[in-house]
């Protein structure tokens, strides 16, 4: 193996008495794919923060080329190459101004001449796009007008532009559709072929596996171990992200589907849904899996009163629902956890448990007076039954990760006895050990007889966790698989729009790599 | 993750606490060694009188700034309430109960047609209470005539007012009870009321969780759309409590009462933000705000500053208040 490109070595830091990172470690080689993983406080963040300038490490050495590194600002580890692509690129565009402007900001910005060509500007963009395959972006459009995809790859344009030497792609595809996806990651293969060494950190596996050449997984700020991509398998990364071996709970499951609960018959709505049916029996987990866009959370939102029908009815336990409100549907015994839940599911500057009691006050203020007390014992109970990690009902969930809070979430709904839960995204930026909690509490409802509907565009989630899938696309239902038919790539064929041709040639595949949820 | 706490952090965190407090204090001290006036029962109770009827009308600025809105035309309600009450007795010689009852519909009537602006049609709270507060000064004083009102006035007309401000009303304002005055009795109970509802039961809770973010409100059963409502109603309730109070007290419905008032209120409500570090607007901070201004603004009447300098320390004291509560709230919530 050649000299490596970056190479970081036991890497400390702490923050007053919390320990971040202890033993870290990483390397890169020039042109290689190397993924970072591990569960939420694992020390990517911190790790990555360091490599590009924003903290510095109390102990331990960063080499670049071989000779030794230390970054002091984000503009010191941009001079020497290294750029972040964040997941969260509305942050890093200048949305009023143009794509070639954004591509170069950092040099007319910082630069010496006066006035700026548009001519040089634009052909500078040009130059840089094409090499990214995405001449297909206009350069003089405005920023604000281009896709979050597009915007990633103004970003990794911006950095290109500079003879980046790394790029750091924090959670690059968590926003992106499949064929985003798909295009971001020949980007990436791209700028390998140019000698670009890429860190690439992500939550879903199967793509860590497409797009990598080494995985390093870390724990506790430590770590762990690294990987052949080519040579491992997907369950001993997960085993040795969690420290133990994935439960088998999560694949097997015996369970009885009851009565018929929810019943939808021809619905449509003002925008996306057109003529849906569908049902969910008691203890039954309906997966309704599409792309981004395909209507999931209309579908979610309808179903809870959110949004205005123009025809169908929805019928829960033999009674026909008129939903004007989510205050209807909840007294109907609904609950939904809504995608979005920092906006949509969760008060974040308010405690735990005033969050765990607000769906059902009443409960908790029975004499009009809130008892606080029966809230915090609320909140406890929660606390342990999924497992939130948490030393305190009264903090605020801002202070809680994504998993966490997306339990909180959850939990909110238990105080009232729901019959139909509606789960939408549920594992949207939520870290392994989180996921494997939640699936297991969605199993649980079923298990008690609830019906639960699991909306997903994680369609290999979807398929260990549901009973019956149903496929989305543009707004309407086009496909049903059981359980046993589903495939990852049958799905994906129905939820691209796609049409199995000769059904009677199709091979029944065996199901694999369905098992890891992750 | 929780950073361990540098002394600066301990200082802001202090500060954020118990700053107002010990900023309360400190007035107390410097003007009880300054003037031998000043820590006496009877100044103490003048001092009271003096706050309720701003602490009234910034409960109401409490209540809708709780939901997350803001409401700029208290003051205008309160003197459209002012000359409404003095003119149902001057002008119409109504009943007491009538004298009463007309101004709240009216405080519920203001509240109605802001809540309509905001939640129905849709424009920033800002921007629909600030014109009603145009609109509904403009009434006030279109009512009026540009008069103020008194008893036995001389009408347009011709021939004088028939009736005049009973002994009964005016002892709302200026009685004495148990060895307070009538107002401070009324402004205890108004407080404490309002605190108990907003922090100890259920519809304070509803009120609050709306505020922190509707989307998830609505998304766990609320109606917003009556919660914001039914706060801009108790707005405009509170304002015209506050003119009613006002009557009473002066002795005659003065136009334009509540203009300077309205801005008083929003700062005794900023400054209340920061008392025990609750952050976020409620009922014994506002008061305890409307307090720290009013005793500062007497001890200085004591010392003899000029009156037109107290805008300076009134100011000074929201930007101190402002300053400590959201430079805790930016430590506080950029650390996870």
């Amino acid at each position: 193996m050649e000299h490596p490109v970056l190479e970081m070595t036991a890497i400390r830091k702490s923050f007053g008495n919390v320990t971040a990172l202890e033993q870290a470690q990483f390397s890169l080689q020039r042109g290689e794919v190397h993924a970072l993983l591990g569960v939420n406080g694992a020390g990517k963040s911190t790790l990555m923060k360091i490599l590009s300038g924003v903290y510095s490490q109390d102990e331990g050495e960063i080499t670049l080329n071989g000779s030794p590194l230390w970054l002091r600002s984000p503009k010191e580890a941009k001079e020497h190459g290294i750029y972040t692509v964040y997941q969260e690129v509305d942050t890093a565009i200048v949305a009023e101004l143009s794509v070639a402007e954004n591509i170069l900001l950092d040099t007319f910005a910082g630069g010496s001449s006066f006035f700026i060509s548009q001519k040089k500007l634009y052909d500078d963009a040009r130059r840089v796009l094409k090499e990214l395959q995405s001449d297909n972006i206009a350069v003089g459009q405005k920023a604000a007008d281009l896709t979050l995809a597009e915007k990633q790859l103004v970003l990794i344009a911006r950095a290109l532009v500079h003879s980046a030497k790394i790029i750091i792609f924090d959670e690059p595809t968590a926003p992106l559709s499949l064929h985003e996806s798909a295009k971001l990651f020949s980007v990436i293969e791209g700028l390998k072929a140019q000698g670009v060494g890429c860190i690439f950190i992500s939550h879903r596996l199967p793509e860590v596996f497409e797009i990598s050449d080494r995985i390093t997984v870390m724990a506790e700020g430590k770590w762990v171990q690294t990987f052949d991509a080519k040579a491992a398998s997907q369950e001993e990364v997960v085993e040795s992200m969690l420290g133990a071996k994935l439960s088998n709970e999560l694949v097997h499951r015996e369970h009885e589907i009851g009565a018929p609960q929810l019943t939808v018959e021809g619905l449509s709505d003002e925008g996306k849904l057109e003529n849906l049916s569908f049902g969910a029996a008691a203890g039954e987990i309906v997966g309704i899996v599409g792309l981004v866009g395909a209507g999931k959370t209309e579908l979610a939102k309808a179903l809870f009163g959110e949004s205005k029908l123009t025809s169908g009815t929805i019928t829960l336990g033999g009674k026909l629902l008129k939903l004007k409100h989510p205050s209807d549907a909840i007294k109907a015994g609904i609950a939904l956890v809504p995608e979005e839940r920092r906006k949509e599911g969760l008060f974040v500057q308010e405690s735990l448990s005033a969050n765990a009691s607000f769906p059902n006050l009443r409960r908790f203020s029975p004499k009009f007076f809130m008892d606080k007390r029966a809230e915090r014992a609320f909140a406890k109970d929660i606390i342990g039954r999924l497992q939130i990690k948490t030393d305190n009902t009264e903090t605020p969930l801002i202070h809680l990760s994504g998993g966490n809070q997306q339990k909180v979430a959850i939990g909110k709904w238990m105080s009232l006895d729901s019959r139909l839960y509606l789960f939408d995204e549920p594992t949207k930026g939520v870290d392994i050990g989180a996921k494997v909690d939640i699936f297991k509490l969605i199993r649980q409802l079923a298990s008690s007889g609830k019906s639960c509907v699991y909306f997903s565009s994680e369609i290999h989630e979807a398929i260990g966790i549901s009973d019956r899938i149903l496929v989305m696309y543009n707004g309407q239902i086009v496909k049903e698989f059981s359980r046993q038919e589903a495939t990852q790539e049958r799905i994906l064929l129905y939820a691209s729009g796609g049409k199995e041709e000769r059904s009677e040639n199709r091979q029944q595949p065996e199901r694999e790599g369905h098992t890891v949820s992750v | 993750m929780k950073t361990g706490s540098s002394p600066k952090e301990k200082a802001i965190q202090f500060l954020f606490k118990y700053g107002a407090i010990a900023l309360l204090a400190l007035i107390i001290f410097y003007f009880s060694t300054v003037s031998d006036a000043f820590l006496t029962y009877g100044n103490f109770s003048d001092i009271m009188r003096s706050i309720s009827i701003v602490t009234l009308l910034a409960l109401g600025v409490t209540f809708t700034l709780v939901v997350d809105g803001f409401d700029l035309s208290v003051g205008s309600t309160m003197s459209l309430s002012t000359v409404v009450t003095a003119s149902l007795m001057v002008w119409y010689d109504m009943p007491l109960w009538l004298v009463l009852l007309l101004p709240l519909l009216i405080g519920v009537l203001a509240g109605a047609v802001n809540s309509f602006l905001i939640v129905v049609l849709g424009i920033p709270d800002l921007l629909a209470t600030l014109s009603m507060m145009y609109i509904v000064a403009g009434l006030h004083r279109t009512y009026t005539e540009g008069y103020s009102i008194y008893n036995n006035m001389p009408l347009t007309s011709g021939g004088t007012a028939p009736g005049q401000l009973s002994d009964a009303f005016l002892w709302i304002g200026q009685g004495q009870m148990l060895g307070l005055p009538v107002p401070v009795w009324i402004m205890v109970v108004l407080v404490l009321a309002s605190y108990l509802i907003l922090n100890h039961t259920r519809w304070g809770r509803v009120l609050y969780m709306t505020g922190g973010n509707a989307e998830a409100a609505t998304l766990s059963g609320v109606n917003v759309k009556k919660v914001k409502f039914t706060a801009y109603v108790v707005s405009g309730i509170f304002a015209s409590m506050a003119g009613i109070l006002f009557t009473a007290r002066v002795g005659s419905g003065q136009i334009d009462a509540g203009a300077p008032l309205m801005m008083e209120a929003v700062a005794a409500v900023f400054v209340g933000y920061s008392v025990l570090g609750a952050g976020k607007p409620n009922a014994l901070g506002t008061f305890f705000g409307a307090a720290v201004i009013g005793i500062l603004l007497n001890g200085l009447t004591i010392l003899n500053l000029p009156y037109y300098a107290f805008d300076i320390i009134k100011g000074g004291v929201l930007v101190a208040a402002l300053a400590v509560t959201y430079v805790y709230a930016k430590k506080k919530f950029s650390k996870s």
